[in-house]
């Protein structure tokens, strides 16, 4: 026989615990429109203007290749925004559903800096480094893909370094060395070699 | 007169036996991580070594010095030495030395017979210390063998080893010894090991200066074979000498003797001679080092559900060393287990074995055939007198690297097998001071399932060994 003020007490606690739960519940739902009505960060605007013709050099898993291909993109004036831009309409085409390189969903260029004399620093996001596949050849392709198209179309351009949210690392995915600074001169006998199947 | 020319006598023979080196002493560690030798140096009659050099393969390893107190940090736990002092700190914890810490130019040298002690605290596991050979066993590091006479016939012996093992073999009339220069091989349970054999009675086990030797004894010229991946050895009867020539030529392979006549070359002395080519070069030499990339907690690539990348690295890797070796590369393997090699340990480990080539192995599920990579050089080269920019180090190496490459591109395109050459990236390739190649194996028809196999992994490896033993005289005059 279990005695009254037990089965009382058993029987508060359950109630506490049920307001508990759904007064967190509301505050959880509150929370969630308070955040999005209070967002008012400005957000870029996309650029806009008359497009030029820009070169991307894209990746091909199969054959492993890079090859150039001409793009519409409208490009602001500034070197640094100019840089964003390509960099952003490279990595769309492979974010794309129909992509010949995938990379991983939610991958963006942070922010491209110039720091003379031809140093530049590509700074991506953690989606784009921690997702990416392994593999030398995965790797390897999208190191050249981005240096050979911001290179190729922004000139003046001698060295490369890459940072991942702001901070250094040692590889993309454990095996393209991001540590280093990049040549473009050695960049450019890479690239030649990628952009045959021999 | 007499008394002039003896007196010149002796000067000359002193002379002579100064201008000798001595053989230098050594400590050699062995570890999960890696095995290596160290020299040892004398002080006041006793031992001592470098401790920062004891542990530097081991782990993140920094020292600092003021006036005469050293402080070391392993992975971050510190050890505190004061110079002339026996007493010492590590993890907050006091160790008793044998004899006083000596700290000379900023480095920190221990006595020898407090590195067990002194180890075990710093690296918080079993050390194990044969003081009078000075072998270091770090963790479980220990290869076992058993001999036992082989089952073709009472003229041959078995030594069967618990992991692979490459020693330097030599041979002398009557005897064939075995030289383990970076194997954890331990002692049987008896040094002398008797066999039912009249033609080979016995074996010796001894360890000195760092090594462990096993000396088989014969009534025959002997010779040693491999077999089971390194992991056996059979000593059994050299083969015999062309009636005509009186002796066995090197690098001949004349028809075997019967196994029960002693060959007529036994009751003449010769001249000590290598088996293998290669172990003609200095005793630490290696012509290649083979490097199988990722292990321990860096997996590589998924290359599917079930077969990580630095598995198949490894099963590759062991393979090409078995080639090479039968085409007279002496060869180091930088990972022989599931071990953790950082980057910089595996080019340091690269060049201070000053190989004639480095291979570094891959695998990948993308494409198929093989890729062959060179380095892409960083931006820096800052060299600075006799010393080599760590980043660019390989750069004076690079055309001889890329020559390599294509060498072995046309051995794999002559064994139809799909090959690219291409430049990476790709560490440490930049810091390796020797011509240097990845190597990238990935699926032929049967997808990632015909990475682990034998047959594709041993005709890439026996065209790689091909291609660089052609390539032998290029690469021997670069080192």
């Amino acid at each position: 026989m279990i005695p009254r003020h037990l089965w009382i007490g058993v029987a508060i606690m359950l109630a506490a615990a049920l307001a508990m739960g759904f007064y967190v519940w509301r505050m959880h739902g509150r929370a969630q429109v308070e955040s999005a009505v209070t967002d008012t960060r400005p957000v870029a605007p996309p650029p806009s203007g008359p497009t030029e013709q820009a070169t991307l050099f894209v990746a091909y898993d199969d054959p492993g290749v890079l090859l150039p291909q001409s793009a519409q993109i409208a490009l602001p004036q500034g070197r640094q925004q100019r840089g964003e831009e390509l960099l952003r309409a490279l990595l769309d085409v492979y974010l794309d559903k129909s992509s010949p390189h995938p990379i991983p969903s939610g991958s963006e260029v942070l922010d491209v800096f110039f720091v003379d004399p031809g140093l530049v620093v590509i700074d991506l996001n953690g989606a784009f480094a921690n997702g990416h596949r392994s593999g030398i050849l995965e790797e390897e392709l999208t190191v050249a893909s981005i240096i050979q198209t911001l290179t190729y179309n922004v000139p003046g351009i001698t060295r490369v370094k890459f940072l991942v949210d702001g901070h250094e690392r040692d590889t993309l995915a454990g095996h393209v060395d991001l540590s280093g600074t990049y040549d473009i001169s050695q960049v450019s006998q890479m690239v030649k070699a990628l952009q045959s199947t021999q | 007169m007499r008394l002039a020319a003896r007196a010149v006598a002796i000067f000359l023979a002193c002379t002579l036996l100064a201008a000798t080196p001595p053989e230098s002493r050594k400590i050699t560690v062995y570890s999960a991580a890696a095995n290596y030798s160290l020299p040892v140096s004398t002080l006041g009659g006793q031992d001592y070594v470098g401790l920062l050099e004891i542990l530097d393969p081991l782990g993140a390893v920094s020292a600092t010095s003021n006036r005469s107190r050293w402080i070391l940090r392993f992975n971050n736990a510190p050890a505190e030495f004061n110079s002339g002092s026996r007493s010492a700190r590590v993890r907050g914890e006091a160790v008793e030395l044998s004899a006083p810490f000596q700290l000379q130019g900023g480095r920190g040298l221990v006595p020898l017979a407090s590195l067990s002690a002194l180890l075990s605290r710093i690296l918080g596991g079993p050390v194990n210390l044969h003081q009078a050979s000075r072998r270091l066993f770090i963790g479980n590091a220990a290869v076992h063998f058993t001999a036992a006479v082989g089952r073709a016939g009472r003229s041959e012996v078995v030594f069967n080893f618990t992991s692979p093992v490459n020693p330097m073999i030599a041979t002398e009339p009557g005897k064939l010894r075995m030289v383990f220069n970076h194997e954890p091989v331990l002692s049987p349970a008896s040094p002398r090991l008797s066999f039912e054999s009249k033609e080979i009675p016995s074996a010796t086990y001894e360890e000195e200066n760092g090594t462990a030797e096993i000396t088989v004894n014969g009534n025959f010229p002997l010779m040693a074979s491999f077999s089971n991946d390194g992991r056996t050895i059979t000593v059994g009867p050299a083969p015999q000498a062309p009636q005509a020539s009186g002796r066995p030529a090197a690098g001949t392979s004349p028809a075997p003797a019967p196994a029960t006549s002693p060959a007529p070359a036994a009751a003449v002395p010769q001249p000590s001679t290598a088996v293998q080519p290669a172990a003609a070069l200095a005793p630490e030499a290696y012509f290649a080092v083979v490097d199988a990339s990722h292990g321990g907690n860096d997996p590589g690539e998924a290359l599917s559900s079930t077969l990580a990348e630095k598995d198949v690295t490894l099963a590759f890797a062991g393979r090409l060393r078995l080639e090479l070796e039968s085409r007279g590369l002496r060869t180091l393997l930088l990972r022989e287990g599931n071990a953790n090699l950082s980057l910089d340990q595996r080019a340091n480990l690269t060049n201070v074995t000053h190989p004639a080539i480095y291979l570094c192995l891959h695998a990948s599920s993308l494409g198929e055939g093989v890729r062959l990579y060179t380095a892409v050089l960083p931006a820096g080269g800052d060299d600075n007198g006799p010393f080599l920019d760590w980043k660019t180090a390989q750069s004076s190496f690079l055309s001889l690297s890329q020559t390599t490459a294509s060498t072995l591109a046309e051995g794999l395109k002559q064994q139809h097998i799909p090959v690219r050459v291409l430049m990476a990236p790709l560490r440490p390739l930049n810091n390796v001071i020797a011509p240097a190649v990845a190597v990238e194996i990935s699926p032929m028809e049967g997808g990632t399932n015909s990475l682990t196999s034998t047959d594709y992994q041993a005709s890439i490896a026996s065209s790689l060994a091909a291609g660089i033993l052609s390539l032998r005289d290029k690469l021997g005059a670069g080192r």
